[in-house]
């Protein structure tokens, strides 16, 4: 007896999406980034190809964060007082691209401020020739007021600017198309409210190659299964043949996963939640697995040994990459 | 594949004689296609006829059950390849593995250990499923007592790891009582593993190189035989763990492939090089069914747990959190109260924004059926007398001197209603979305 392995039949494939440009396309970075393109299911390469590998980013800030994990404060140490510092411990540790968060406030709780911000985007530029991403810290008007400067310092370095919300995308979205840079288009886990934004985002002209869809995920223990099968439905939907879903999706299992009690807490926990920093790296990783393989393109991770383990998974799905 | 009504009509009498109640044969066979009628009720149905039906209906993947001298870990027939498409029935079953070349006193402490492994998360009660005892000594006597010594502190199911028909014998002897999974016949041994299954009545797992020598295998036991089995490619790696799992759940759902239409069985701590977590962690999510972990961690189990838990909710009815009042940060009766839904995503997210703020607070969580703020608002499961009802059940005067409750800043409307239901009480509006709590209660809450 021979076994026929059920193969699909798809029609359609995630668009492919580039992030950073070389000198020779009006950039500084050492190459480019490309995402997507995959016309299969997650790692299935029995029935379609997988052109591109999914990226890891590592999340840093333009300062020092407050309330971050000891665990983290002591995996970056030193590094985090400097973004510029930052990045290149994160690209040390392998990272694909820098994905670089600004704050609301300076340590003393004074509002952020544009001048702040673009420096701090100079630094990371200047410290890196690594791709990068750079999101607000999510309040409207404050991420208007931070991200146009930064987008305007970074001319036609093709970065990935967030985030785009359903109630805030046009500036972010004009600033990208003025500068040259792409866009982080985020909704909350729900398959017809990403198309719509990403229809939004495109009509008002940035290229659907410059639109990084993200769907966003809840952590491991606080509603990962809703990230999950939205991401699955919208994958199924993008292999169907629905345009608008076929935007390489990006999620976040680093910040989500450190929000939570079992990464974040080290005491006055339950005993069989067992060792702290191998609780917490693990409630990373899984959260970080699951969404590869409910078809992330782009994950965002916060600790270094995460970044690790997850490439050395994607190594064996895919086949290591020199 | 279940049989459309014209498929099944195909095979009755087509003598319309009515005697199972219906006008026609083929009013009868629509009945059964819909599951609304039973084939005994047709007295004139061929044997033949009988038999095709029932394997037809039998499901794709057969559900194989082990059982401890307490408990049970159901595994199989299952019905999709997505969990969205309807849901996913029965969680895989995590065992960890011991050897009987370790001491007998050692194995008694790890195995009860192991055994008193439990965590609440939301309220479920999670632990480990039971034990792979693996005759590694090769010696009938010696894997018999570490069974039993096992047994002796644990009434969690078993695998037996037995690659003979003598070991299988002496490890079924000392589970007696117990219904454990036998692993595993392979192309050499698996008459005797059959004959040694099929007078134990228990369920058996199939080893081979490839599908092709699985569905062989399986055939071949069913012939003698044994009906509950489990299928053990010997997945290494993510990669082929993947593959492997997917085809087989393929062929078995679209295909009604019976050779390969069984649970699997996986081993992801077996190859040294991979990272036994997150292998189990693909297998959860990738159609694995029972999962033998080489490591007992109970930070990695916990997380491992977490995940079958959240992969295996129905996606048509969310967890849901018990409703009733929940302290965040040890609070006094000074602690800002705030009230929200038993939906758990909007209960974790606001917990943990409160939980991460450092705020001491009290949580007046309202029973609105599972359903979120705006949803519940929506559905009237969560208005103000409700809220108000809850509040006496819960004996929130109780718990707080203040008399301040803070509501979600997308139910406003609820406000003055609320105040009227709960006289002496100052009802605040809270910001719409958890995140903003800390902000908020800084700029809001005083004391
Ligand atoms: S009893 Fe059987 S043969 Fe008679 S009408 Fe019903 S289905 Fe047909």
């Amino acid at each position: 007896m021979t076994i026929e392995i059920p193969k699909e039949k798809y029609t359609g494939a995630v668009r492919e999406v580039t992030l950073g440009a070389t000198a020779d396309e009006g950039g500084t970075r050492a190459h480019t980034l490309t995402i997507g393109g995959e016309s299969t299911l997650p790692y299935l390469q029995f029935e379609g190809t997988i052109p591109n590998r999914p990226a890891l980013a590592l999340e840093i800030r333009d300062r020092k964060p407050d309330d971050w994990s000891p665990l983290l404060l002591q995996a970056w140490g030193e590094a985090m007082d400097d973004p510029g510092e930052w990045a290149k411990a994160a690209e040390a540790a392998g990272a694909d691209l820098i994905y670089m968060v600004l704050s609301l406030t300076d340590a003393d709780g004074e509002p952020n401020t544009p001048e702040y911000a673009r420096a701090a985007v100079r630094k990371v530029l200047d410290a890196t020739s690594l791709p990068m991403a750079v999101v607000g810290p999510g309040q409207a008007e404050i991420d208007n007021e931070l991200i146009v400067p930064v987008a305007e310092e970074a001319e036609g370095e093709r970065l990935l600017l967030g985030i785009c919300e359903e109630k805030n995308y046009r500036t972010i979205v004009a600033a990208a198309l003025a500068h040259n840079h792409l866009v982080q288009s985020k909704t909350p886990m729900d398959v017809n409210l990403s198309k719509q934004l990403v229809i939004l985002i495109h009509d008002m002209g940035l290229p659907l190659e410059r639109i990084v869809m993200d769907p966003t995920t809840g952590a491991l223990g606080y509603g990962i299964e809703y990230g999950y099968s939205v991401m699955e439905r919208l994958r199924l939907a993008a292999l169907g043949g629905d345009q608008m879903t076929q935007q390489p999706m990006l999620v976040n299992p680093g910040e989500e996963a450190w929000r939570v009690k079992e990464a974040k807490v080290g005491e006055g926990v339950p005993e069989n939640w067992g060792d702290w920093e191998r609780r917490a790296l693990d409630w990373e990783a899984v959260t970080a697995i699951a969404l590869v393989h409910s078809g992330a393109n782009m994950l965002v991770l916060r600790h270094p040994e995460t970044l690790r383990r997850v490439r050395s998974v994607l190594d064996d799905l895919l086949g290591s990459q020199s | 594949m279940a049989l459309t009504g014209l498929e099944i009509y195909k095979l009755l009498p087509q003598t319309n004689c009515k005697d199972c109640g219906y006008p026609t044969c083929l009013a009868f066979a629509m009945k059964l296609a819909a599951k609304q009628a039973a084939l005994k009720d047709c007295p004139h149905v061929s044997e033949e006829a009988a038999a095709k039906l029932e394997s037809a209906s039998a499901p794709p993947i057969t559900l194989v059950e082990l059982k401890g001298d307490d408990g049970a870990v159901k595994v199989g027939n299952e019905t999709v390849l997505f969990r969205h498409e309807k849901t996913f029935y029965h969680k895989p079953g995590l065992f960890w593995r011991l050897r009987d070349t370790e001491d007998g006193d050692e194995l008694k402490r790890a195995a009860a250990e192991a055994d008193a492994y439990h965590v609440d998360y939301v309220g479920i009660d999670l632990y480990l499923d039971g034990f792979a005892v693996e005759a590694a000594s090769s010696d009938p006597a010696t894997f018999n007592a570490a069974i039993s010594a096992v047994k002796s502190v644990s009434k969690k199911p078993l695998i037996l790891i037995a690659p003979s028909g003598d070991l299988a014998k002496a490890g079924i002897e000392a589970a007696a009582g117990s219904r454990p999974l036998l692993h595993a016949a392979n192309g050499e041994n698996w008459e005797e593993m059959a004959e040694v299954a099929k007078e134990a009545g228990v369920p058996l797992a199939v080893q081979a190189e490839d599908l092709d020598g699985l569905a062989e295998l399986t055939q071949k036991l069913k012939e003698a035989g044994v009906e509950e089995l489990v299928l053990d490619p010997g997945v290494t790696s993510y990669r082929d763990s993947l593959e492997q799992l997917t085809s087989i759940r393929r062929l078995a759902l679209k295909q009604t492939f019976r050779p390969l239409g069984f649970p699997v069985i996986t081993f992801p701590g077996a190859n040294s090089e991979v990272d036994e977590t997150l292998l189990a962690a693909e297998q959860i999510a990738k159609y694995g069914g029972l999962i033998v972990l080489e490591e007992f961690n109970p930070a990695s189990l916990y997380a491992l747990l977490v995940l079958r838990q959240n992969i295996y909710t129905d996606p048509q009815k969310p967890i849901q959190v018990q409703p009733g009042i929940y302290e965040i940060n040890s609070p006094d009766e000074n602690a800002p109260l705030m009230a929200t839904t038993n939906f758990s995503i909007t209960y974790f997210s606001i917990a943990n924004e409160v939980e991460g703020s450092g705020w001491p607070g009290w949580l007046l969580v309202t029973d609105a059926e599972g359903m979120s703020v705006l949803t519940a608002w929506a559905a009237g499961k969560f208005d103000a007398e409700r809220i108000a009802k809850d509040a006496k059940t819960f004996d929130v005067e109780g718990k707080v001197s203040h008399r301040k409750l803070i509501i979600p800043g997308h139910v406003a409307v609820l406000s003055g209603e609320l105040e009227e239901e709960m006289p002496g009480w100052e009802i605040m509006v809270g910001p719409r979305e958890a995140v903003d709590i800390n902000s908020y209660l800084k700029a809001m809450w005083s004391n």
